[in-house]
């Protein structure tokens, strides 16, 4: 009997693999999306900076994820970390990978999608002020010391998913830990030079509603792609991907009107995320209907971190920590009250009787966000021992992207004059430091 | 009666208008402009096109002050604008023969000084 069922689990399913092979283009779409979002929210001088950090994970996570990434979170079932058996993609072939009905290496990019965006997502902590330089080794040292480390302990078999704990597509390591990971950048990176002292607003909201867009678009693969099949969890998951961010909407809308009388566009790309956010680990284990309350209920925490937050001297510029992290700690612990067996197949919640699961969820709520906060403050301290992490004021106030980039998000053309290839580039950009 | 016309880097325009309002200097109107100034040029590159540029943008401040608030108001604006490098901009003070508030028909004295002051 055994036999038979490890006979059928090890078969590739076609119908399966097709849309995994279409969720993990989705997921990657997300990362420009949220370039588009991040750029949108700076000022006009740091918008291709603020983009080309989300380019520059796509570069650098994806590189560490093949190389080492993968085999730390996801070979073996080490109670910390995974072992060394996939370094380089090592043995990861068509056969499919254990437990799932897909190919082992299309699970290996599915997971990579995840890897990027997470570490895009911090970038909104440290942006218009943090080198590029200094970001992409960052990048590089982070994706694998917390990224992986957090997604074996919540998939890969580490302790967390081995003691009970749920978290469908990511509470734990993409939106905890990219939460709590830019509050420490934040601290260790400190605050833009005019931050307290000028407006520094938006340059585009169109961007921001775009870029959200987008992202809601993505996150359909993001979470409807996490039950790894067409089966009934990343159905649900799916659905309530529709359904969560629309009550967050919602209640982002009526929050708005309490306080301002008006209902805000960037609070509504803003809504998009924390809705998209809230479902991510509840995703596939909650009925629509408590997904729907989810986004409701779920909103208030992360709207309250966003004001709150710009009245203390920490300049997390984008609010990753109230959207990602607030939102994805509100989400894990949920599925402790909320979780319905008959819905999941897997486990009860509080509500449902099942006390335990609410215990589960708390431990990783705790765990992840001290292991995330602590590593990568103490990793942004190192690397601030071999480079400056930040550039002069005088760069900073002339703006990232022609300091960093040598190039203009919104170039005029006005001025300038056209250097012919052979007379070579002589002159040299103007900056003193 | 004058008319200070003060031009200076983009990204130090708000310490120009917070040294103004220090200098309770009240009645101002700014706008971008581009030129040059004698700086080394800015080179960009954009797939296989390097380019110079060669105006540079600046913020021009046009305020119109009675004698008495001239120097203090080219004091703010050399405070507030002044890094030391090439590209600090320049101030030109140019005679003012009349001013009118469209508002109240007041002239000369009467309407370069803001209103409350």
């Amino acid at each position: 009997m055994d036999g038979v069922i490890l006979a059928q689990a090890s078969e590739v399913n076609t119908g399966d693999t097709a849309w995994m092979l279409v969720a993990t283009a989705l997921v990657l779409l997300m990362t420009p999306a949220l370039g588009l979002f991040y750029a949108g929210l700076v000022r006009a001088k740091n918008a291709l900076n603020t983009f080309m950090m989300c380019i520059a994970a796509i570069a650098i996570a994806g590189v560490m994820w093949a190389l080492v990434g993968y085999s730390l979170a996801f070979d073996g079932t080490g109670d910390l970390i995974g072992g060394f058996g996939h370094v380089g993609l090592q043995d990861v072939t068509f056969e499919p990978r254990d437990g799932t009905t897909i190919p082992h290496l299309l699970f290996m990019a599915f997971q990579g999608t995840f890897c990027i965006i997470t570490v895009a997502l911090i970038s909104g902590a440290v942006v218009e002020r943090m080198r590029f330089g200094a970001w992409m080794v960052f990048a590089a040292l982070w994706s694998v010391l917390v990224y992986a480390v957090l997604a074996h302990w919540a998939f890969g078999g580490g302790w967390l998913i081995e003691g009970g704990t749920l978290d469908f597509a990511g509470g734990v390591p993409v939106e905890m830990g990219s939460g709590f990971s830019a509050l420490a950048a934040a601290l260790v990176i400190g605050a833009r030079k005019d931050y307290g002292r000028q407006a520094l607003l938006p340059h585009n909201a169109i961007y921001a509603l775009v870029g959200a867009g987008l992202l809601w678009f993505g996150w359909f693969g993001f979470n409807g792609g996490s039950g790894f099949s067409t089966g009934n969890a990343g159905v649900l998951a799916f659905t309530n991907t529709l359904l969560t961010p629309a009550c967050s909407l919602v209640a982002w809308f009526l929050l708005d009107l309490l306080r301002g009388r008006r209902v805000t566009a960037i609070g509504a790309a803003t809504a998009i995320i924390v809705g998209c956010v809230l479902i991510t680990p509840a995703g596939g284990f909650v009925s629509p209907g408590w997904a729907m309350a989810l986004g409701f209920a779920g909103a208030l925490p992360a709207y309250a971190v966003i004001v709150l937050r710009p009245r203390t001297r920490v300049d997390e510029t984008l609010d990753v920590l109230a959207a990602h992290g607030i939102a994805g700690f509100t989400g894990i612990l949920f599925i402790g009250f909320f979780a319905q067996q008959n819905w999941n197949g897997v486990s009860d919640g509080l509500v449902y009787g099942n006390a335990a699961q609410l215990g589960d969820q708390a431990l990783a709520a705790l765990a992840a966000p001290v292991y995330a906060f602590v590593v990568t403050y103490v990793l942004l301290r190192v690397i601030g021992l071999v480079m400056p992490l930040r550039v002069t004021e005088h760069e900073e106030a002339l703006g990232m992207d022609t300091v960093q980039h040598g190039e203009e998000a919104y170039p005029t053309g006005e001025g300038a004059i056209l250097v012919m290839p052979e007379a070579g580039i002589e002159a040299e950009v103007p900056i003193r430091t | 009666m004058k008319l200070v016309i003060g031009i200076v880097r983009p990204e130090k325009a708000n310490d120009v208008l917070e040294a103004l309002y220090r200098a309770d200097v009240r009645g101002v109107s700014l706008g971008p402009v581009q030129g040059h100034g004698g700086e080394l040029d800015r080179v960009e590159t954009y797939r296989g096109t390097t380019v110079k540029i060669g105006l540079a943008d600046k913020v021009r401040f046009e305020i119109a002050v009675s004698d008495p608030f001239v120097q203090p108001t080219i004091d703010a604006l050399c405070e507030g604008a002044r890094t030391g490098e090439v590209g600090d901009g320049k101030i030109f003070v140019i005679p003012l023969e009349r001013a009118v508030r469209i508002r109240t028909g007041e002239t000369d004295h009467g309407a370069v000084t803001p209103v409350g002051a």
